[in-house]
């Protein structure tokens, strides 16, 4: 867990006390709307569907259980005892009442949480591996870095109007579980032949309208560049960038216009004048922030113990296990991933009564520390294996063990028309009616790793571009209708979903996933074979074929 | 002849004006009173576009009051009886059409 010093606590008060002053000014009307607007959205507050959106950062998905605790009060206080994990790590409330906010604000900053740039156009939350820190064979942890780019770039003049919004996401693994190739900024830490640790850096990523896969524009830059490397980056961004039109205004529209040579010789030439400047950082600045994350005292713990051996008599237990439980830096420790997609259930979601449960399992379990994943679910980051039997009946009993991780059911899915203001079409029912239809458990096993994707419009919040199988929901006629791709990936691999053919109405999407999955399981050339597999083998046509042949 | 400031809007049917509440985002409809109620049975109902547009501005009026006014179709029953004209009206009416719980 990070620390905050009191530099960031005297920041995250100040900011709620000039929110408090301007919430009142809009109310008593000495504020328009136009004028207010973009102030809430600087606080992460979205006029949605049915009410204000408030959207609260995680910064790189760390969380202690006092800060899960306080999320869930404010759930229960302030709104209607929920919220909503979403696709960058941030947590979403969706009836917030405006005359409300800065109190909630205020019992969230006593726990070093805020609001600061999850909207506007500006350096949203910094996103990371949620395994950071405990994955083994990671570089290091990349959370270091991930919070020194959020101290840098909070509240920064020059990154405070942007063209349009900006997002830096970090890992430090081979497996990329950030998305780091569909974000403006990707960085991959990692040696190079001198065996010293720096950066990959990749540019231009993006979903939306136009999506992109990031380029590299610069294969290792030190640690102690990065700071000035991605000010670079900004500096040409802004400079350059398409304030002339919202649709063409992200960063991954310039790299492709530019193309990815000519916005690095941009970028080098921009770096260069900024010589050795004040952004370089010194080795004591990189210590003294990697000082204020504290690290659990493992305990030194046997690889099998026998409460885990006992437990493995227990079919149920041992689905969970091998679902949900990987492999820990530390012998004798595991990191549990706690599944938001209960069949039948909004994905992302959490009561606040499970919030509190998680919160103390936390405590009991993994030294007090939560982290939560951009595939909507939690993970408890430091379990010892000797507590997972314990640790799996409780979280069974509030309804957080459904050993679905990776698999049909584990859906992403945007809060779509059913809260959303830029909706077309719903995305929750749909991704309910999918986890209904692939229910037993047995066949999501045997059909494998399987991503879906819900994107209730096409600015993609729920990722649709890059899922195995990706829903896309547009409106034709006043009617819901839904473009089905398929083979896109987020992974170290990333690339797009093809596009299966027209798109087909609400009542029948849960029926041509049925059939796409279907025919997988007949082409694939063996179980082992993941369903992006056989469709890189084989292309959309089979799948194409075995949906429109009836339709 | 119209001025150019003047904004353009064309409505085909029955239509009213709603937005959110300013203090607390709720659904709010524009009602023939020249205030808001929270149900659209409340709404005033338009059907000329000239009608809409002096619906919307004297809505907009109330900056301190909404957030967000817009024209929206209704379709209005033989009874009387006030229906929202689409899917995103049905829901902000009515509510999530989802479970909350899984179920």
């Amino acid at each position: 867990m990070y620390a905050y010093d009191e530099l960031d606590r005297t920041l995250i008060n100040e900011r709620v006390s000039e929110f408090r002053d301007q919430v009142k000014r809009r109310l008593s009307g000495e504020l328009t709307e136009d004028e207010f607007k973009m102030l809430r959205l600087q606080n992460g507050v979205y006029l949605q569907l049915h009410a204000y959106m408030f959207r609260v950062a995680i910064p790189y998905g760390t969380l202690s259980s006092k800060q899960l605790r306080r999320l869930a009060h404010v759930a229960r206080r302030y709104d209607r005892g929920y919220g909503h994990f979403t696709t960058r790590q941030n947590i979403q409330f969706n009836w917030i009442k405006l005359a409300e906010l800065p109190d909630a604000l205020a019992e969230l900053a006593e726990v070093g949480i805020h609001a600061m740039q999850t909207s506007g156009n500006n350096m949203r939350n910094v996103t990371s591996d949620q395994w950071a820190g405990v994955a083994p064979g990671e570089v290091e942890d990349p959370r270091i870095w991930s919070e020194i780019l959020r101290q840098h770039t909070t509240l920064h003049p020059e990154f405070s109007f942007l063209p349009r919004k900006f997002k830096i996401a970090i890992t430090a693994s081979e497996h990329d579980r950030a998305a780091i190739k569909v974000h403006d900024i990707g960085l991959r830490l990692h040696k190079n032949a001198d065996g010293e640790t720096g950066f990959e850096v990749l540019v231009g990523g993006g979903l939306g309208r136009t999506p992109f896969i990031a380029k590299t524009i610069k294969p290792y830059v030190a640690g102690r560049d990065i700071l000035s490397y991605v000010e670079a980056i900004l500096r040409v961004y802004n400079q350059y960038g398409r304030r002339d039109n919202i649709y063409k205004a992200r960063i991954k529209i310039l790299v492709h216009e530019l193309g990815i040579e000519k916005f690095s010789r941009e970028v080098e030439e921009e770096w260069k004048q900024m010589g050795h400047s004040a952004l370089t950082l010194d080795h004591s600045v990189v210590e003294e922030v990697r000082s204020r994350f504290s690290y659990p005292a493992y305990e030194k713990l046997p690889h099998m113990p026998d409460e885990l051996k006992q437990a493995a008599h227990d079919p149920s237990f041992e689905r969970w296990r091998k679902n949900s439980v990987a492999p820990h830096k530390v012998q004798g420790y595991s990191i549990v991933t706690l599944s938001l997609k209960p069949v039948g259930g909004p994905p992302g979601d959490a009561t606040a009564e499970q919030m509190d449960v998680v919160a103390d399992l936390a405590d009991k379990y993994s030294f007090g520390e939560i982290r939560v994943g951009h595939e909507q679910n939690l993970v408890l980051p430091h379990v010892a294996k000797r507590d997972l039997p314990q640790l799996w009946k409780a979280l069974d009993r509030i309804g957080l063990a459904t050993p679905n991780i990776n698999l049909v059911t584990d859906i992403i899915a945007c809060p779509g028309l059913d809260y959303c203001s830029l909706a077309n079409a719903r995305s929750i029912p749909i991704a309910q009616e999918l986890t209904r239809r692939f229910a037993n458990h047995d066949t999501a096993e045997m059909i494998g790793r399987l991503h879906i994707n819900i994107s209730g419009c096409i600015n993609a919040c729920g990722h649709h571009h890059v899922g195995h199988i990706g829903i896309l929901g547009v409106e034709k006629n006043g009617e819901e209708f839904y473009q089905i791709t398929i083979g896109g990936r987020a992974d170290e691999n990333a690339q797009m979903g093809a596009l299966i053919g027209p798109a087909v109405p609400y009542a029948e999407v849960a029926d041509v996933i049925e059939d796409i999955v279907e025919a997988y399981l007949a082409l694939r050339d063996r179980p082992e074979e993941l369903f992006v597999d056989t469709v890189k083998r084989l292309g959309v046509e089979p799948f194409k074929e075995r949906v429109y042949a009836t339709r | 002849m119209t001025s150019p400031l003047q904004q353009k809007i064309k409505i085909t049917g029955p239509s009213m004006v709603t937005a959110n509440r300013t203090s607390d985002g709720i659904v709010i409809y524009r009602t023939a009173q020249q205030g808001w109620s929270a149900s659209l049975s409340d709404a005033a109902i338009v059907r000329t576009s000239d009608e809409a547009r002096a619906l919307l501005n004297e809505a907009n009026a109330d900056d301190v009051g909404a957030v967000g006014a817009y024209i929206a179709p209704v379709e209005v029953k033989d009874s009387g009886e006030i229906k929202p004209g689409n899917l995103r009206e049905r829901i902000r009416s009515k509510g999530l059409t989802i479970d909350l719980l899984p179920a």
